[in-house]
């Protein structure tokens, strides 16, 4: 099958996915108790003031007609507006693209070489140095979670060290991303790298590669022209599951160095009950993980064609 | 590789340090003050905030609102009205019509502050379709019977007779905006600091405003930047990155201590349950007095607020304006409460104590007072609510539930919490005999029948009501070692986010 045919195939299921998840996610939050003008009116929940708000934002009107509304909004791509602050979600939704985008793209611009370095180097020498390096760091870094890390690099590299900011909070510069590219690379690099390293010994001790070697073809070329291809298939599988970590904001981390984010957008937006914002946000990771899924799924099929 | 990393972060770094410091020296030539850019790191709501005074809801809204705005009374560290752009005011014998004076003093556009921008600010907050926060407080003024007289005189009529009119005045909110100011996205005030740009979510910039009445700010410009995470304002501040970290724990204050300078101001937040008084079990007084007496306010304090804390006399209001500070501190009594709990029947009863993580350390002192409860012979139940929603679950549902405030003048928490009528009334507390003696207390013509009466409320609420008020905790906020004036004072009281009066040098 041809990689056009598998994915034109693919296509319409994607579309079908982005609308389940959206209709499942508005009903989630209408199951959430409370809505925005009870979050609105805060520790001053005076019913009457609350019942205004309600029918100022529109939210006595019945469930049916809302979704209704959102749908055919939907359908001319048009987001809405955020039921709290009247702004248009496209544009809440943008302002926080950028950041989410940029460290997402550094972090996997640096994860897919370091990993795919590691994971070779570890396998051509098993039980050597960086191998060993790499599961001890591995085990290491998947028992701390992003936060206690995210603390340890502050209090060192800004606290005691004074060498970077400690947060993004006036402003994204070089120097301020450089400890949160190290806390999103940690686990990934790890868990990409250990994949890599699993799937090249796998390779190298398959038939084939043996095969190729008693051919007489070069060595380097066995290792990365046959080897590492399919070496790297399951590893891309977990990329596609990194990236979509990365792509829906890695709220931990955007909350400790203050990175206004999709995460904290999307925390925001929760605790407010703003449904349009949360239903944006959710169209927009359904959209992400749909497509990156796709891709990665494309890439494992053209690394290595089956069936 | 991470080494010379980290040297071109330190270099990128003090060299942006540096462009801002010269930005600092240079325009302060021009202020005289010591000049300056002050950076404040506050929490923030992301899409949901706004600049319009009159909708703020979060501190960092009412702290922006404050720097760019004025009302015409605010209230002092006692939380006792202070005239601000009201230069004085005087009621009539009958405390229902209000002469406000008002200060010579100009919003940033240059235009006069002039009666008519009060009326109108009052007529927008009082729109009978707006739900802006003022709006309750506000609401027993007659505006159609209110007037200018002259250019500086506003003449109040009231719906009944107040003598707490001024807390009217310096009501959460009340801002005085210009006559038709619409674009809020622009505020025009005639606050310490004028309007330079916005970033929601993100940050506020503003400059100083050379002819505000109260004197011009020492520094230059006024920055307030988002963090929500505490671990963030602090991290900020102790890496150079912000001046001032807004709302801190006690914790924090603790470990910190060498490194920055902590302000605390006492009595800032009651710390309390509330057992309502209209439903089992504790529709029954003597439970109620069991409750107060089994309650070791000392270990709640000790726990929940090291360091940050006094303990409370079941009263809201400990060292502000009417506070009856004569009733002597109740103290644990077990043996009277094991004894107030049998003759109520209640022995082995199971409490039922309503949290949620809706303030920060209420599961803590819920945990805390469980403990306590048991140890007085009764079962303890903890139920942890949504957080988001809690302060409007508590007004029905539950029978003893975490509660806190605040400040706010004792009349106000009155009106809104213990009254028949009141709206937002936890406990459930309503006794006609209680709302005439409010009455008393806010109409009587003689100012010692009005004490009297406050005295008499506080009496009746300390022996029998349903607020235990544990205690009172610490505002606590932190600046740089370079900030000076920043005083302890309750948050939303004047003195509190105020940076008109802070110098960096």
């Amino acid at each position: 099958m041809s990689l056009t045919k598998y994915a034109a195939r693919r296509l319409p299921l994607t579309l079908a996915q982005v609308v389940a998840v959206a209709s499942a996610v508005f009903l989630l939050v209408e199951l959430l108790p409370g809505d925005a003008a009870v979050v609105l009116a805060g520790d001053s929940p005076d019913p009457a003031r609350v019942a205004q708000i309600r029918a100022e934002l529109g939210l006595d009107r019945p469930l049916p007609e809302r979704f209704g509304a959102w749908m055919g909004g939907l359908l001319q791509f048009d987001l809405g507006a955020s039921i709290v602050s009247g702004r248009p979600v496209a544009d809440i939704v943008l302002d926080a693209l950028g950041p989410t985008a940029l460290l997402a793209g550094l972090t996997l611009a640096l994860l897919v070489p370091l990993a795919v370095v590691a994971g070779v180097r570890a396998a051509l020498r098993e039980g050597g140095l960086t191998d060993r390096t790499l599961t001890a760091a591995g085990v290491a870094l998947y028992s701390i979670p992003e936060f206690a890390l995210a603390i340890v690099l502050i209090t060192v590299f800004s606290g005691y060290l004074g060498w970077l900011p400690a947060t993004a909070i006036d402003g994204i510069g070089p120097a301020v991303l450089v400890l949160p590219l190290l806390v999103l690379l940690a686990r990934p690099l790890c868990s990409i790298g250990r994949l890599v390293r699993a799937g090249m010994i796998e390779a190298l001790a398959a038939g084939y590669t043996r095969h190729a070697l008693r051919l007489g073809v070069p060595r380097w070329r066995v290792r990365y022209a046959h080897a590492l291809p399919n070496a790297l298939a399951p590893a891309v599988q977990q990329l596609a599951r990194t990236t979509d970590w990365l792509l829906g904001g890695v709220v931990v981390v955007e909350a400790v160095f203050v990175i206004p984010g999709l995460g904290t957008v999307l925390v925001d937006a929760v605790a407010d009950r703003d449904l349009p914002v949360i239903q944006g946000l959710a169209v927009l990771f359904a959209t992400t993980t749909v497509l990156v899924n796709l891709a990665a799924d494309l890439a494992a099929f053209r690394l290595a064609p089956r069936a | 590789m991470n080494d010379r990393l980290s040297r071109r972060g330190f270099l990128g770094a003090s060299a942006g340090a540096l462009v801002l410091a010269g930005c600092g020296t240079g325009s302060s030539s021009s202020g005289g003050g010591g000049g300056g850019r002050l950076r404040a790191a506050f929490a923030g709501g992301g899409a949901t905030e706004v600049l319009d005074p009159h909708l703020a809801n979060l501190f960092v809204e009412a702290a922006r609102s404050k720097a760019m705005f004025d009302k015409l009374a605010d209230l002092g560290d006692d939380v006792s009205p202070r005239p601000r752009l009201a230069e004085k005011w005087e009621p009539s014998a009958d405390l229902r019509t209000w002469r406000v004076t008002l200060r010579q003093a100009t919003f940033h556009d240059g235009r006069p502050v002039r009666p008519q921008d009060v009326l109108a600010s009052y007529a927008r907050i009082l729109d009978p379709k707006a739900t802006f926060r003022a709006k309750s407080s506000l609401a027993l003024i007659d505006l159609s019977a209110s007037k200018a007289v002259g250019d500086r005189t506003v003449e109040f009529r009231l719906k009944r007779p107040f003598a707490e009119f001024p807390n009217v005045m310096a009501a959460f909110g009340a801002f005085i905006v210009p006559e038709g100011l619409r674009d809020f996205g622009k505020p025009v005030g005639s606050g310490p600091f004028r309007f330079v740009s916005w970033k929601p979510g993100r940050s506020v910039l503003l400059k100083r405003y050379p002819d505000y009445w109260d004197g011009a700010p020492y520094i230059d410009e006024l920055e307030f930047l988002i963090a929500n995470e505490e671990s963030a304002r602090i991290s900020a501040l102790l890496g150079g990155q912000v001046d001032y970290a807004h709302d801190l724990s006690p914790a924090t204050a603790r470990q910190h201590r060498s490194r920055a300078r902590f302000v605390q101001a006492p009595n800032s937040g009651m710390q309390a349950f509330a057992m309502k008084v209209d439903r089992p079990p504790f529709d029954d007084r003597d439970l109620r007095e069991a409750m107060f007496l089994l309650t070791d306010r000392r270990e709640l304090v000790n726990t929940t607020l090291p360091g940050a804390g006094q303990v409370g006399n079941d009263l809201f209001g400990k060292g502000y304006l009417h506070y009856a500070a004569d009733i002597p501190q109740r103290e644990q009594d077990l043996d009277r409460a094991r004894a107030l709990i049998r003759k109520a029947g209640a022995e082995g009863l199971t409490v039922r104590l309503t949290t949620s993580q809706a303030a920060a350390g209420f599961v803590e002192s819920a945990t805390v007072f469980a403990d306590q409860v048991r140890a007085a012979g009764l079962k303890a139940e903890i139920v942890t609510g949504s957080k988001d929603t809690y302060w409007s679950d508590i007004l029905t549902k539950g029978s003893l539930v975490s509660f806190r405030s605040g400040a706010m003048p004792i009349e106000t928490h009155i009106a809104q919490r213990l009254l028949s009528h009141s709206t937002t009334n936890a406990t459930r507390w309503a006794r006609p005999d209680f709302d005439a003696l409010y009455d008393r207390a806010v109409s009587s013509p003689r100012a010692q029948d009005r004490e009297n009466a406050y005295q008499e409320m506080q009496r009746i609420l300390h022996a029998e009501g349903g607020l235990l008020v544990w205690g009172f905790a610490d505002w606590i906020v932190a600046t740089s070692k370079k900030v000076t004036g920043v005083r302890p004072a309750p948050a939303n009281t004047l003195d509190w986010a105020r940076f008109d009066k802070v110098r960096l040098g």
